[in-house]
């Protein structure tokens, strides 16, 4: 029961972690249609940005993050306009090899700034430590972690269901030829969700870092991490990538608690199931 | 110029190639044959990849399946080379079919996903059954001498030769393959399965026919690999080595099998000489380099002496 | 009932509760030569998805000489010989056109799985493109990768693909859409060109190119046949008429 208690708990906070992470993934690669392996970067950025403030500049922990975000929102304006732009209609092996030279530039750059050691990010007081809510107690960062991914999913349906950028997104995403003609201007659309998705990105970093510690090798070590949620989820669809993320963090919970030996056996068994029987992923659609 | 004649030609260039690294870089035989044998992995990639447009981050399944049937054919049944090399190719043909079963059903970012998720089930599997594998330790071996005459030596020079044999027997193999009719067919599953079907091919069993060969010049590879080092480890089956075999491929330019040579000897250069100049920073260099590849030559290396030519004209 | 040709006995075909075919009857006898019309949505294009195995029909039958072409895959048809292009050209770009035309005959012959020979060093079927080629006009282009090649060029290397097949049923799906009123002769003499025993159905929007070719028109509407008949019986039609030129008034 108490092994039940910690698996949902777990399972759910690194679910959260999953989605923020990925979200931002799911829906840049099926607005623009690419293959994009370099997201983990942004996470990874995140993280580091937040080591960096809070240990070089002193900054408390609430002040170091949103600045961390700000700045890797600023880094991916010019990333997407200058890296990103020119391999939207490219092949999608010629996008692998580009994001992956890009994976490799960002895990450089964070290496020669910090050095490839972990990153670690010192919790303030309130966040760490244990909860006791009178029967058990349980950590108060999954508390805050799963509060956190349950504001982003209400705060995305909120952006996407009730505003204007919403509707121009959505038309993007499902009709992309046709919202061009109707004057919606799609390269601001792909500018801003990019820099939104690397933002979210960000947070997962800093939020998940005592899951996914973080470390120059980062977006590589988690990169089929983050495109399994977003293949499961089916691209595009953030309902789907919320249900893959939490699907397959307390799928790997339990089977890091109940069966250990056999690693991540089951969680790409899972991902081979429901991609061999829904090929778009849970809520995907076809692309033909 | 006739297709033999190319051929002839082209294994001439591999032969003078090879001696000239043998003979030049001595003292990096090590290195030499890894690049041998990366060259014939890549190769077995350009077939599936390149030839049939099948997009795979996952062919190390068929690499590492392979050195791992050549140690236990080499431990349990004969320590021949030859037949190891065998065993490796049945084992990589073998999963691939399997996979393939499933693989073939899928295109864009599912097959890629499948492809990666096939490689590390295998990779844990291995390491969860120990017993056959070695498990994190790995799975140590002595191969036997070369046509029961050639032992491997310490310097490596039986193992390089021995590299190059092989990479000489898959070249023409392939060589023969993409120009018979079925290497036709492979490029039109690439170029259009829909109209692949319109002309009455049953394209799913072709791909996995494809699919299953690849593997099997895959799993060439990787009992090579084990062959030439006496050991299999887990990495056999790292994400990083399918990852880094298409970087390879494209950087040389698919659908062509000097694409694939060439690629491979560029990148593994290049991977040595900066890795070793900055053990920290190196990847700087590869990320630089395969950006630049991307935004100037999409096509990759080969497409490169047309460009510049028309670079000129203009 | 046997009988030689296709046959298409009361087909049916719905989506849920959208019926996109109801119950279309047609024959098509060894050298005739019909268009399929019909307005936009109207199932043209469901009808030859049907018949070439791309959908499967609710209820009715489909038979190819007597013989239930039903339970037949896509491919498992083109064999028994009912072939189709396309109506957006989808040919092997890079590829030359002699490759274009090597692929079906060698496909058409089993010959494509074959590994150590190479695909062209057999002389009947190098003999049978240098036919096709000469017969489609695209001799000079035989080396030219096609998404090099003019529009209608293209068309015609579909066709000749098709062609390359030995159907004995020949869907065209359009063949003129997309061509320049300047390249339409070409395809016009293409298909004025097809062996006479060959069945040919033409679905078209070219109501000029429609009347030159077809011996008789099937107009279909909302799924359903509204009626056959010949050219003229087609544009003395007043509900026909209406479809075409008055479709504005309900």
């Amino acid at each position: 029961m108490s092994t039940l208690f910690s698996i949902v708990i777990d399972g759910v906070a690194y679910g959260m972690v999953l989605f923020t992470i990925s979200v931002g993934l799911s829906v840049t690669m099926g607005l623009m249609r690419i293959v994009n392996l370099a997201h983990g970067g942004f996470a990874l950025l995140g993280g580091a940005f937040t080591h960096w403030a809070m240990t070089g500049l002193g900054l408390p922990f609430l002040a170091a993050a949103p600045l961390a975000i700000a700045m890797v929102m600023l880094l991916s304006l010019p990333m997407e306009r200058l890296l990103y732009r020119p391999i939207y209609k490219m092949g999608e092996l010629q996008q692998v090899l580009a994001t992956i030279g890009i994976t490799f530039l960002i895990i450089a750059s964070v290496n020669w700034w910090l050095g490839s050691t972990l990153q670690s990010i010192q919790l303030p007081a309130f966040m760490s430590g244990a909860v006791n809510l009178g029967l058990r107690t349980l950590p108060t960062q999954r508390v805050y972690v799963i509060i956190a991914g349950l504001l982003v999913i209400c705060g995305l349906y909120i952006l996407i269901e009730r505003t204007r950028f919403g509707i121009k997104l959505r038309a993007a995403v499902d009709f992309p030829g046709t919202a061009a003609c109707l004057g919606i201007d799609t390269s601001k659309i792909f500018l801003i969700t990019f820099a939104l998705g690397a933002g979210l990105a960000a947070l997962g970093g800093i939020l998940g870092a005592e899951i996914l510690p973080i470390e120059a090798y980062y977006p590589l070590r988690y990169m089929v991490l983050f495109l399994t949620v977003v293949a499961v989820g089916g691209m595009g669809s953030i309902t789907g990538s919320f249900l893959a993320a939490l699907g397959l963090g307390i799928l790997d919970t339990a089977t890091r608690y109940l069966l250990p030996d056999f690693g991540t056996v089951f969680f790409y068994f899972a991902m081979i199931l429901v991609l061999g029987i829904r090929p778009n992923g849970l809520l995907g659609k076809s692309l033909s | 110029m006739s297709h033999t004649l190319k051929t002839a030609l082209g294994v001439i260039a591999l032969i003078a190639l090879a001696a000239v690294g043998y003979f030049g870089l001595a003292d990096n035989l090590a290195f030499m044959t890894q690049v041998v044998i990366m060259m014939i992995f890549v190769l077995s990639l350009d077939y599936v990849l390149g030839y049939a447009g099948i997009s795979t981050l996952g062919h190390a399944a068929m690499f590492g399946t392979g050195a791992y049937a050549a140690a236990i054919f080499a431990t349990s049944v004969s320590s021949d080379p030859i037949l190891g090399i065998l065993a490796g190719a049945v084992a990589g043909g073998a999963i691939a079919l399997l996979s393939g079963f499933v693989l073939m059903r899928a295109h864009g970012l599912t097959l890629l996903m499948l492809s990666i998720a096939v490689t590390e089930v295998l990779h844990e599997l291995a390491n969860k059954y120990s017993g056959i594998t070695g498990g994190a330790d790995g799975l140590s071996f002595t191969p036997g001498p070369i046509l029961g005459r050639f032992e491997f030596d310490f310097a490596g020079h039986i193992a390089y030769i021995y590299s190059v044999c092989l990479l000489l027997l898959v070249f023409i193999k392939l060589r023969v393959l993409t120009a018979s009719p079925f290497g036709l067919a492979a490029r039109g599953i690439r170029e259009s399965q829909a109209r692949m079907r319109a002309i009455g091919t049953p394209v799913y069993w072709r791909m996995l026919l494809i699919y299953t060969f690849g593997g099997a010049f895959a799993g060439v590879a990787g009992a090579l690999s084990a062959q030439t080092t006496a050991l299999v480890s887990l990495s056999v089956y790292d994400f990083q080595l399918s990852a880094g075999a298409v970087l390879m491929l494209i950087l040389g330019g698919t659908g062509q099998l000097w694409g694939a040579i060439l690629g491979t000897m560029v990148y593994m250069t290049v991977h040595q000489i900066a890795s070793s100049v900055d053990p920290f920073n190196w990847l700087f260099i590869i990320g630089a380099m395969v950006l630049i590849v991307v935004y100037l030559v999409p096509n990759g290396l080969m497409a490169l002496p047309a460009l510049l030519l028309r670079w000129r004209r203009k | 009932m046997t009988g030689v040709g296709l046959k298409v006995r009361n087909l049916n075909k719905a989506f849920g509760g959208l019926v996109v075919a109801r119950n279309i009857t047609l024959d098509l006898a060894p050298g005739d030569r019909k268009a399929l019309i019909g307005p936009n949505g109207a199932g043209k294009s469901t009808f030859t998805n049907l018949i070439t195995g791309i959908i499967a029909p609710t209820s009715g039958e489909i038979t190819l000489d007597g013989r239930d072409i039903r339970p037949m895959s896509e491919s498992q048809r083109v064999k028994a010989g009912v072939a189709k292009t396309f109506q957006i050209t989808t040919l092997f770009k890079a590829l030359t056109v002699r490759e274009n035309l090597r692929l079906p005959l060698l496909e058409r012959r089993g010959w494509l799985g074959r590994l150590i020979r190479r695909a062209d060093s057999y002389p009947e079927v190098e003999m049978e493109i240098d036919g096709l080629l000469k017969q489609f006009k695209l001799t000079h282009h035989a080396h030219t990768p096609v998404d090099r090649l003019a529009y209608g060029q293209q068309r015609l290397v579909e066709m000749a693909m098709t062609l390359a097949l030995k159907p004995r049923i020949l869907i065209l799906d359009e063949p003129a859409a997309g061509v320049p009123s300047s390249e339409s002769p070409l395809i016009m003499e293409a298909i004025a060109a097809l062996p006479a025993d060959l069945s040919v159905l033409i679905i078209e929007h070219d109501m000029n190119l429609v009347f030159k070719v077809a011996a008789k028109i099937i107009v279909l509407v909302a799924g359903a046949i509204l009626m056959e008949g010949t050219p003229a019986e087609i544009s003395a039609d007043a509900r026909v008429r209406d479809l075409y030129l008055g479709a504005h008034h309900d």
